[in-house]
């Protein structure tokens, strides 16, 4: 199986075997173990029942029909009511299996779906951008569902059927030793071949996985660019897309059905030809004295309980490369390391107060990709008011990403009060510094209720005050049910502005040290991105702010503005100073920004 | 092919049990009785046993490739239905279903749908097995048959008692399995404010809630089958035993001989796991029910805005003109009120407003994502569908004098480009992202590459597209996320001017451009503009973008406050003034700042508080008297 779809920087792991797939993973999912032992007991009592009625025919033929004097009814009576107390309790074991079966792989199974949930969010920002996010949902939905559907579909199967393969052996071997030796030499072949079928309906049903996540993919971007789909009027286009994918799913699906059915139907070539054997085998014997009639046709039922297990058993077995196909794919994930990881409890905390903070001949490029910052080397002093600026693809953002460990420097070092930024523990760097990022992302809920995302505990009352200090609450009265108001998918049923008006309060609530803002207002009105500036200002003094801006009206208002040029910092000073050389690359883009806003 | 495969699947399977009887019967019976074999008969009985098992071979195929091809072939059908469906809704829909959920229509419910077709010719097959069964055991013994009879409606009833139980179960399971695809869909969407805001672990508790839910409901359906599997699974050795104590009984009347006992015992064996295929089915026709529903109703969601078949005559720039257009969310509050404007032909107008006034709507519906709303029944969408153009309840947009609601779909898109606020990036090439496939204007062909770089430089990304290593053909990656914010709208702009619109709608679309930049591309597009014709409609805040436009539509809380050229309004609606002059005012304010440097914090903060409120006050009268008058005016 290939892993086209690991990152470019992760170490490309190679193919791995099914049983080494469901070894990692039950050693994931420890409680798929819980109480295994007895549900296995439970699997091999509930199929006694079924070896059970053989017997009880052997037993009829032999000694009622074929007894001294005459059939004996009274006896097959007691042998069948014998036979059905035996059902009645196996079959009451075999609801117990799969009581137990279900509680526990569903139960294993929900934690392993969270736990990869956990393990996507911990993944660093770059991670997550090389998978496309609608293979991410098909990790903890689809893949896990396809371990769910073999472990209990499947599972149950292949335990009932392993235990029933057993008992008609070893019950097999009872009544003959040497037609045991037949049925089993008449299963060699198709066994072998069925190994052989293995290792490709594998690489198969990767196939088919991988094509699921593409599904996931490609109608994710079709439903989210819908409004732009519909307005450029390329629905054929998108459609043809859609059709292409799904027919490759298709493709794959039908490719691994074809493979699977051939190394099904060796099974039943073997079925015939065991049964064919018995009967001249059992013939030969039963000339030779060594075998009773009655036998031989309880031998004749044991071998169809034992083809039948087998057949389904290997039906299993090809079902489960789909499964373990899923589960390896939900283990990859696992296996991701986050390059950008907590140092959780070998990390230090960040000292409360405003921050200072220092970049240390820091570097950046992305994983192959040209550098994009080349040894940036600043320190920024507590309580200041610093804004960035320059031109699109300049490494602003680049910038912002380092300083709140979004991403970790290629070369050098981000400190904040002194304290190497990789040292720090989540919780703590989380708690101290917080960034607002372009996009407003608004989760699907009220506006208190993603306002409140930092600090669930919030009143209503303190969250209205918020909006409050930040000159928002008219905005905020305007709104059709205020706080309570539904901002939609995405926070689509806003406009952008107030999306990003709705993230500002987000951040400003949660009381950051260090409050990094990315482009944060760029889709407000002048009048209210200025407001929002006094406002921010008055209430984010006595914290150390940094604005990533390109409306150069931020930049005037701060303490002190970096520049920042093709990767490389080129100026710095306060604006008034910096506008002063009227060559520099500020003073052309304050130049220009005059002529945009006058 | 598939439920023909698995008759002959089934009568071979009886074969099997009665060939094996007689083989019993006239071979080995004699030969044990004799202690001595015919090798022919013997071999011949091998032989037969061993054809029909090549021959069920056959019958597997064709069952197994016929039943697996047709669910395949089912579920791709209703994928490309329920995802045409998606592309053919309006976005108003849109914005009522996560995508998560939608997800999860596409994939796991059609998926569910169609589940069952897979066992379902086995399952007929199986019934036409119990039948030629049951008229087997007539031929055999009656009483046999009576036995067979009483096994085999039992079974039947068993499996209808338990898909009855099981259809709520599986309804609440695919609807949480929905659920939870939503959550995690969103929550990998806002990936960056969970890191940046450290609620990996909260996000974790809220995805960990769902699918705990999820879990509970997957273990109430787990009982479920775990009470009727096991009984399903006992009731055929039940007749087995029936079998024997009867056939017993009736060989010692003499009604039959052991031939027959073996067979028909034999025969009840090798049924029982055939039997089951039918019990498959019902257990999982629940779940498929609750599948179809679910895509059923994408399929058969209303809403979708009916396209006419009129083109905008002409060639050249066209009018744009929204006459007492009223539009509200949902059944929301109306967000645009009377909003009547003309964009003449080859002019540019900007759309000025503060924040949620209503200038993105306005920009929407003139490029027909959205039709106006009927303000009688105050319903959502759709309302334009069909005959549209009277202009009754929620007003008329008009693109080149033609109602929008009249116009084809490929005209529509032909004539109006628009250029969203956020600028959606498509998993394709550079190329393929700005042509889109599109003919080129004209009509002539499809968009050359010379097409897509002359508008790569306009929009002024073409330097940075020819660093790329391979230039035009380089992927983005989902929604472009290899590109900056800046990159990404200049691309997104350059696909909009490639299509040669007659009808350009800016939607603040350049918000992540820098000054210099976007002063450049200002520039080029007004060139292009008057090059090519189009008409423009721009979302703008900066002074420039709004120095570029002939007029100003100046919109307050959803109704044009006014509408003019932009002196004109500076100089007489102290709204707009405000707005447009904020960042100058600022810096005034910074620069009195400056000059009392001294001055207590405290007194400053006194001072700005009056501005706003005096900008409030301002604005408010501004809406109170300003508007008609004003129009008249810009008439």
């Amino acid at each position: 199986m290939s892993t086209a779809d690991s990152t470019a920087g992760a170490v490309t792991t190679a193919p791995q075997g099914t049983w080494q797939t469901l070894r990692r993973g039950l050693a994931l999912s420890p409680e798929l173990r819980t109480g295994l032992l007895g549900t296995l007991v439970l699997a091999i009592l509930s199929m006694v029942g079924r070896v059970a009625v053989p017997i009880a025919i052997q037993q009829g033929i032999d000694d009622g029909i074929q007894a001294e004097g005459g059939p004996d009814l009274r006896r097959i009576a007691l042998g069948a009511t014998i036979t059905v107390a035996i059902l009645v309790v196996t079959t009451a074991c075999g609801y117990l299996m799969m009581r137990r079966l279900f509680t526990v792989t569903e139960t294993a199974l929900a934690t392993l779906r969270v736990r990869t949930f956990r393990h996507i969010h911990d993944l660093s920002m770059l991670h997550q951008q090389t998978q496309r996010r609608g293979v991410l949902v098909s990790r903890v939905t689809s893949d896990v569902d396809s371990i769910t559907q073999f472990l209990q579909w499947g599972g149950v199967i292949l335990l009932v059927n392993s235990g029933q393969i057993l008992v008609t052996t070893a019950v097999m071997a009872y009544y003959s030793w040497k037609l045991t030796l037949v049925v089993l030499l008449a299963f060699v072949p198709s066994a072998v071949l069925i190994k052989k079928f293995q290792p490709m309906l594998s690489v198969l049903y990767g196939e088919v996985r991988k094509r699921v996540g593409f599904l996931y993919g490609a109608v994710s971007e079709a439903v989210v660019g819908s409004a732009v789909i519909r307005a450029y009027g390329v629905g054929e286009r998108t459609q043809a897309k859609l059709d292409d994918t799904i027919g490759s799913y298709q493709k794959a699906q039908r490719r691994a059905l074809r493979m699977s059915v051939t190394s099904f139907s060796t099974g039943e070539l073997a079925a015939g030809l065991a049964l064919s054997a018995v009967i001249v085998v059992g013939v030969l014997l039963g000339v030779d004295r060594q075998l009773e009639l009655g036998e031989l046709i309880a031998f004749l039922f044991l071998v169809t309980l034992f083809i039948q297990p087998v057949q389904i058993a290997t039906e299993v077995l090809n079902e489960a490369q789909n499964a373990v196909s899923g589960w390896r794919r939900v283990l990859d994930v696992l296996d991701e390391q986050p390059d950008v990881a907590d140092p959780a409890h070998e990390g230090v905390d960040l000292p409360g107060g405003a921050l200072d903070l220092t970049f240390e001949h820091v570097s950046f490029n992305y994983p192959g990709g040209p550098r994009v910052l080349h040894d940036v080397h600043l320190e920024i002093p507590a309580k200041t008011k610093v804004a960035v600026v320059g031109e699109t693809g300049s490494g602003k953002t680049t910038f912002a990403k380092l300083l709140t460990r979004l991403m970790d420097p290629s070369e050098g070092r981000v400190l904040l009060s002194g304290v190497d930024l990789a040292t720090v523990r989540f919780e703590s760097l989380r708690s101290h510094v917080v960034m607002v990022p372009q996009d407003g992302f608004l989760f699907d809920d009220t506006i208190a209720a993603n306002v409140r995302f930092a600090r669930p505990l919030l009143t209503d009352d303190e969250l209205q005050q918020a909006f409050t200090d930040l000159g928002l609450a008219d905005w905020l009265a305007g709104m059709p049910a205020g706080l309570h108001t539904p901002v939609g998918e995405r926070g689509e049923a806003l406009s952008v502005g107030e999306r990003q008006l709705v993230a500002l309060a987000r951040a400003y609530v949660a009381d950051p040290d260090l409050l990094v803002l990315d482009e944060a207002t760029s889709a407000v009105d002048p009048a209210t991105e200025v407001r929002l500036q006094h406002t921010l200002d008055a209430v984010t003094r006595g914290r150390t702010t940094v604005a990533i801006a390109h409306r150069l009206s931020t930049a005037q208002a701060a303490d002190e503005v970096i520049v920042v040029d093709k990767g490389v910092v080129v100026q710095r000073g306060p604006h008034d100073e910096l506008v002063r050389d009227p060559d520099s690359i500020y003073a052309r883009l304050y130049a220009s920004w005059l002529e945009q806003t006058r | 092919m598939a439920t023909a495969g698995s008759i002959v699947f089934g009568l071979l399977t009886i074969g099997t049990a009665y060939v094996t009887g007689a083989v019993v019967g006239k071979v080995v019976e004699p030969a044990f009785a004799d202690h001595r074999y015919k090798l022919g008969a013997l071999l011949l009985g091998a032989g037969v046993i061993l054809g029909l098992s090549a021959l069920k071979v056959l019958g597997i195929f064709g069952r197994r490739l016929g039943s697996g091809f047709m669910q395949f072939k089912l579920q791709a059908i209703y994928r490309q239905r329920v995802t045409r469906r998606y592309m053919e809704l309006p976005p108003s829909w849109h914005a009522q279903h996560s995508t998560g959920s939608l997800l999860s229509n596409a994939n796991s419910d059609v998926e569910a749908t169609w589940w069952p077709i897979a066992p379902l010719p086995f399952a007929i097959g199986s019934i036409v097995m119990m039948v030629v069964a049951v008229g087997v055991l007539f031929t055999t013994d009656w009483v046999l048959a009576l036995v067979g009879l009483g096994v085999f409606p039992c079974l039947f009833a068993l499996n209808v008692v338990y898909s009855r139980r099981m259809a709520p179960r599986q309804a609440k399971a695919q609807a949480l399995r929905a659920a939870v695809s939503t959550i995690a869909h969103e929550s990998f969407d806002g990936a960056l404010v969970v890191k940046t805001m450290g609620r990996e672990q909260a996000e974790t508790d809220r995805f960990a809630a769902k699918t705990g839910e999820l879990r509970d409901a997957l273990i109430r359906v787990g009982r479920l089958r775990g009470i009727f599997d096991p009984s399903l699974d006992s009731l055929p050795s039940l007749g087995t035993l029936a079998v024997l104590v009867a056939g017993a009984w009736r060989l010692q009347a003499g009604a039959i001989g052991l031939e027959e006992l073996v067979s028909v015992t034999l025969l009840f064996t090798v049924m029982a796991f055939p039997v089951r295929a039918i019990g498959w089915v019902l257990g999982e026709l629940p779940r498929s029910v609750a599948g179809w529903d679910r895509v059923q109703r994408v399929l058969t969601a209303t809403g979708e805005m009916a396209y006419g078949t009129r083109d905008v005559p002409g060639t050249g720039p066209v009018d744009l003109e929204f006459d007492g257009v009223e539009f509200a969310y949902g059944e929301g509050e109306p967000v645009l009120r009377d909003v009547t404007f003309t964009v003449p032909a080859g002019k540019t107008v900007a759309l000025v407003g503060p924040t949620g006034s209503g200038k993105s709507t306005i920009a929407t519906l003139a490029a027909r994502l959205l039709d106006p709303t009927c303000a009688e029944n105050g319903s959502g969408t759709g309302s334009g569908t069909g005959t549209g153009g009277s202009g009754s309840g929620g007003g008329t947009v008009r693109i080149g004098g033609v109602p929008a609601t009249e116009l084809s779909a490929a005209d529509l898109a032909r004539t109006v480009a628009l250029v969203p606020q956020l600028s959606f990036a498509f998993d394709d090439s550079v190329r393929a992202n700005v042509t889109l496939d599109r003919s080129a204007a004209g009509g002539s062909g499809a968009i050359s590459d010379e097409d897509v770089w002359a508008a790569l430089g306009t929009a002024q990304v073409r330097p940075f597209v020819e660093r790329l290593p391979q230039q035009l053909d380089t992927e983005l990656g989902e929604r472009g996320t290899t590109l900056s914010g800046g990159q990404r709208q200049r691309l997104v702009l350059a696909r909009a001017l490639a299509g040669g619109p007659r009808l350009l709608i800016l939607d603040d679309a350049t918000s992540a451009v820098d000054p210099r930049v976007e002063a450049a591309i200002l520039r080029s597009l007004r060139d292009t503009a008057s090059g090519k014709g189009a008409t423009i409609l721009v979302v703008a805040y900066r002074r420039a973008t709004i120095a570029l436009a002939d007029e100003v539509v100046y919109l307050e809380r959803g109704r044009v406050v006014a509408h003019g050229p932009h002196q004109h309004l500076l100089d007489t609606i102290p709204g707009y003034a405000n707005l447009v002059t904020a960042y100058e005012k600022a810096e005034a304010e910074r620069e009195r700042e400056h000059d009392y440097e001294t001055d207590t914090a405290l007194e400053d903060t006194a001072l700005e508080d009056t501005a706003v409120e005096d900008t409030a006050v301002e604005t408010d009268t501004a809406v109170a008297d300003g508007p008609d008058e004003l129009l008249e005016v810009s008439r």
